[in-house]
């Protein structure tokens, strides 16, 4: 695979989705290049869970375009877009409860025959998520929370993505727990894996993330550095829970 | 004492036909939230397709041992019942995925009615003799009671195709992306799998478990028909619910519990109801059965999984 490295990995021009008869998406831009990681940031209900869903295929596209390594998706269903390297930790983690999660884990691994490098990036993952290992044989439905996003994570990177969607994963746990789930965020990033982080914690994500978009009831509003926006006083105020 | 031991043999044999056609609707439910109520009219193709098959055969070829011809026959039945299992997905369901419950449900009758009407034409109104290729003279294991080698052939070959089925779905990786694709179509997708083939996948798989009942049932009573296909559909449709639809266990257990209760009832009914009732109204006990489950069990003997499907 030769892409010009000065093009985006993923890019989304005017891009539209329409959910349960309303407009959900109302035309946005946004690009996202080989190693970065990006976070996209907003109010509950602007719309960001349904461009992630877009992206990864569950969502049908109702207008514009999602380009990614150089091709179009729009219309590509989600099982070959994850065979090209899309994978996407969904909000709520979307973990198979009646599965163990050993099996969870290896149906992150679905698309791919190569047996012992499975087993090498299974003992990846353990290592990345000690807390994992400890419970492979147990039904994941008896997990907690912040071990369900940690199995949802491995599933994912199971999958060798080259672009990760998470949806959410500070949802519902508990600081300390969110604190994990980023370092382990973190490392993923650091192994070259490029990130669309999707949170309502935004601090944290800002924090995190190279760079940021503010999405506002179904557009794009603000983008600029991590760091830019969380310097800035209209982020500070509506996201931030600080007085304008 | 030779009652009991007889009716619990001949109880088993017809449990285990019961439980092969409960794991096609068992499996189905379990991936779509779908009963398909035309499982039971599969089996039927499955008896008939066979006798073709065993005619054919006979006629070509009177030499052939009557083992290698019911093998060949059982393997033309399950090939072609597979394919009506896989285009009976496709053309009939897969466009009614998302449409409410109802739309499917009417259009398993509809495609049941289909079927028994197809079949009315290709192979007419009479009940034809099902040839016994498998000798049906009765062995005497112990003094009064009868057991014949097709009956043993029965149990034999249901045991091993559930063992079978067990360890695909459990073992396997399309088993996981059975189990996967039934409790979240949306994220198996995500895992990148193609949930439109599992499904296809399952349907298929008990389409073919319902031809092997089928030749069973046939071969157990010697004649097929169009409609021969409506009461068992509806008892292993009862199995099912029985032992918890949507869990294979339990679709097995409740298949050969009901044959038990049926073939106990229609021995000792004469006895229970002082004469009134004989063993032909032995399908009742199914019925109550059901009945009664729906009223004080609903999720069955082994399910806990009904109220989580939307």
């Amino acid at each position: 695979m030769h892409t010009n490295p000065a093009s985006p990995l993923l890019q989304l021009q005017n891009l539209q989705i329409s959910y349960g008869g309303i407009q959900a998406v109302k035309g946005i831009d946004l690009e996202l290049y080989s190693g970065e990681l990006v976070c996209l940031i907003g109010a509950n209900g602007a719309g960001k869970t349904t461009t992630l869903n877009a992206i990864a295929g569950v969502l049908p596209v109702a207008g514009g375009n999602i380009h990614y390594a150089g091709d179009r998706m729009n219309t590509v269903p989600p099982h070959n877009r994850l065979r090209r390297g899309i994978a996407l930790v969904p909000e709520g983690r979307g973990i198979f409860t009646r599965l163990t999660v050993e099996e969870n884990l290896r149906m992150g691994a679905y698309t791919r025959n190569d047996k012992a490098a499975i087993e090498a990036d299974l003992e990846r993952v353990y290592t990345m998520l000690p807390r994992v290992k400890e419970r492979l044989y147990q039904v994941a439905g008896t997990l907690s929370g912040g071990e369900q996003q940690m199995v949802a994570i491995g599933r994912a990177l199971l999958s060798r993505p080259r672009l990760l969607l998470l949806d959410e994963p500070s949802m519902g746990l508990a600081p300390l727990v969110v604190e994990k789930i980023f370092e382990v965020v973190q490392s993923v990033a650091k192994e070259g894996v490029t990130i669309l982080l999707v949170e309502q914690n935004a601090n944290l994500a800002l924090e995190f993330a190279q760079r940021g978009y503010v999405m506002e009831s179904g557009k794009i509003t603000l983008t600029g550095t991590g760091a830019a926006l969380l310097a800035d006083p209209k982020v500070r105020a509506a996201y931030l829970g600080e007085a304008a | 004492m030779e009652t009991l031991i007889q009716q619990l043999i001949n109880g088993l044999v017809i449990g285990s036909v019961y439980a092969l056609i409960a794991l096609g609707y068992t499996m189905v439910y379990g991936i779509l939230g779908l009963i398909n109520f035309a499982h039971g009219d599969v089996l039927m193709v499955g008896a008939l397709v066979a006798l073709q098959t065993m005619m054919f055969l006979m006629g070509m070829a009177p030499g052939m041992s009557p083992l290698a011809m019911l093998t060949i026959a059982l393997l033309v039945a399950i090939v072609v019942c597979m394919l009506l299992g896989f285009t009976m997905e496709r053309l009939a369901y897969r466009r009614l995925r998302n449409a409410p419950r109802l739309a499917p449900l009417i259009t398993a009758i509809g495609v049941s009615f289909l079927l028994q009407t197809l079949a009315m034409i290709i192979w007419g109104r009479n009940y034809h003799t099902f040839p016994q290729l498998i000798s049906t003279t009765p062995l005497q294991p112990i003094e009064g009671v009868f057991v014949t080698p097709v009956q043993i052939a029965i149990v034999l070959a249901s045991a091993a195709l559930m063992v079978g089925l067990l360890l695909l779905v459990n073992r396997t990786k399309i088993g996981r992306a059975m189990r996967a694709t039934a409790e979240n179509h949306r994220v198996a997708s995500l895992m990148g799998v193609d949930t439109n083939a599992v499904i296809a996948f399952t349907f298929v798989i008990g389409a073919g478990l319902a031809a092997v009942a089928g030749v069973m049932y046939a071969s157990n009573y010697g004649i097929a028909h169009y409609g021969m296909g409506f009461m068992p559909g509806l008892k292993a449709f009862t199995a099912a619910v029985l032992g918890g639809i949507g869990n294979l266990g339990g679709a097995m257990l409740g298949g050969v519990v009901l044959g038990l209760v049926e073939s106990f009832g229609a021995g000792y009914i004469e006895h229970l109801t002082f004469g009134f009732l004989n063993s032909s109204y032995q399908d009742i006990f199914a019925f109550i059965i059901l009945g009664l489950v729906l009223i004080f069990r609903p999720t069955g003997l082994l399910g806990e999984r009904v109220s989580d499907r939307a």
